[in-house]
């Protein structure tokens, strides 16, 4: 592919620790890719209307807060509303208790990455999972 | 129905794809931009610039949401730099803008620079042309944080803002030639800091020194408590009324596609006749002699201009 990846970078809900964001975001831009780093405290529709405008390929959240399992559905529904998440890939990171992690997957988040995960294992994933050419 | 006609039935997802299209140098984006040409120069464009830190997002969310109240529809383009290194980028303006996300009378995309140098990108008036024939009544170009010269804003737009902040120089920077002179409104932001009063005056006295028949405003405001903000739209709005009689807004609009087609003509003939393989292994040919001090750059270059011309005629 020889056009930037765009990713959205945001953190959906109420807690304010955005370290974690802003180290995959410096990692995905020197991975080549265009982030478009949208910052603290977001509601899942307001995510969804980003990734519209911006057409982005993948949505990567980031969540600290516990209410992972509530905003994380709550996204990839409204990309489903949109008619964007066959296009879209969904991934997130953050304190997510493992016992969590099958059921976003059956939500529609594409993979989950928990404290520890080296950023190239993260890159990878989203260059092999596009789900556009 | 394809991506054009979707965008001038207002679809929003279309606006978008164009401008990834348009972005990423895609065969039909070019052609879907003639086909919505006729339908654009209805909106306002105003070109927001200064340098880094000046803030200039805080700035376009405050008049955006202004402009909001008066059911105007507005579109920002928001322009952060690509690195030379990766073609990575992290692109932030949206941070100060978050509200807006869900007004669906707002389009908000953020671009990346992709090696363009003037403060916009390559696809940034492509992008204007797509929210124009989309329907929005004003669209605001931020570019990157602007050093000197960076003066491209002016090529792409019928006003350009200047935000400046006070403690950046002397009264020598306001006097400089580039970016200072490319104002019609300016603005002086974090007035509540001190020497606010003093870039005023500087900039005043600089402004006092051009003989046009505009003389741009300068206010101070503190965008971040939407101080200001009234007074500046009054500003732009005043440009705007100024443009719009007699045929000033063409004259500056012709000036304005001068520049583009020229430069879309100079970007087509490079990609066309230079930078093929054979014409790339030739100049590495040449450059090989010219470091060796066999033949000086200066002749080589005539000579394929030359030959380029001889194959052409």
């Amino acid at each position: 592919m020889d056009r930037p990846i765009r990713v959205l970078v945001g953190k959906p809900g109420l807690d304010g620790h955005d370290r974690g964001a802003k180290v995959i975001a410096r990692a995905l831009r020197d991975a080549g890719m265009e982030v478009i780093y949208t910052g603290l405290r977001l509601t899942p529709d307001q995510i969804v209307q980003a990734a519209i405008q911006e057409d982005v390929d993948v949505v990567a959240l980031s969540i600290l807060s516990g209410a992972h399992n509530h905003l994380l559905p709550k996204v990839v529904e409204l990309l489903k509303v949109e008619n964007i998440y066959d296009e879209t890939l969904v991934i997130c990171g953050g304190v997510i208790p493992e016992e969590d992690i099958p059921f976003l997957k059956e939500k529609g988040v594409a993979e989950v990455f928990t404290p520890g995960t080296p950023t190239g294992v993260t890159i990878d994933f989203i260059k092999q999972n596009l789900k556009r050419a | 129905m394809d991506l054009a006609e979707r965008l001038l039935k207002g679809e929003k997802r279309a606006a978008a794809r164009l401008i990834t299209k348009v972005e990423n140098n895609e065969k039909d984006a070019l052609e879907a931009l003639s086909q919505i040409y006729p339908h654009t120069g209805k909106a306002w464009v105003i070109g927001i610039t200064g340098p880094p830190g000046a803030g200039k997002s805080t700035l376009t969310d405050k008049l955006v949401k202004r402009l909001r109240k008066d059911d105007k529809k507005v579109g920002i383009i928001a322009v952060d730099p690509t690195s030379p290194f990766t073609g990575g980028s992290i692109l932030g303006d949206r941070i100060r803008m978050s509200d807006l996300n869900t007004d669906p009378g707002v389009f908000i995309r953020s671009m990346g620079t992709r090696g363009y140098l003037g403060g916009l990108s390559k696809a940034t008036q492509g992008a204007v042309k797509i929210l124009d024939a989309y329907g929005l009544d004003y669209i605001f170009i931020e570019t990157v944080g602007v050093g000197q010269s960076e003066v491209d804003i002016v090529k792409a737009t019928d006003t350009v803002l200047m935000v400046m902040v006070p403690g950046l120089g002397d009264d020598i920077q306001a006097i400089k030639a580039g970016i200072m002179e490319i104002g019609d409104v300016f603005a002086i932001n974090k007035a509540d800091r001190e020497g606010a009063d003093r870039t005023k005056t500087e900039i005043e006295m600089m402004l006092d020194f051009n003989h046009k028949d505009w003389r741009p405003p300068v206010t101070k405001i503190v965008a971040i408590k939407n101080e200001g903000i009234e007074e500046l739209v009054g500003q732009l709005n005043k440009h705007k009324e100024y443009l719009e009689v007699d045929d000033k807004l063409i004259e500056r609009r012709t000036k304005n596609s001068e520049l583009e087609i020229l430069e879309l003509t100079q970007q087509s003939l490079m990609d066309r006749v230079l930078n093929s393989d054979e014409k790339r292994e030739e100049i590495r040919d040449y450059a090989e002699k010219v470091a060796n001090r066999e033949v000086d750059p200066y002749t080589v270059s005539n000579e394929i201009v030359g030959k380029i011309l001889a194959k052409n005629s």
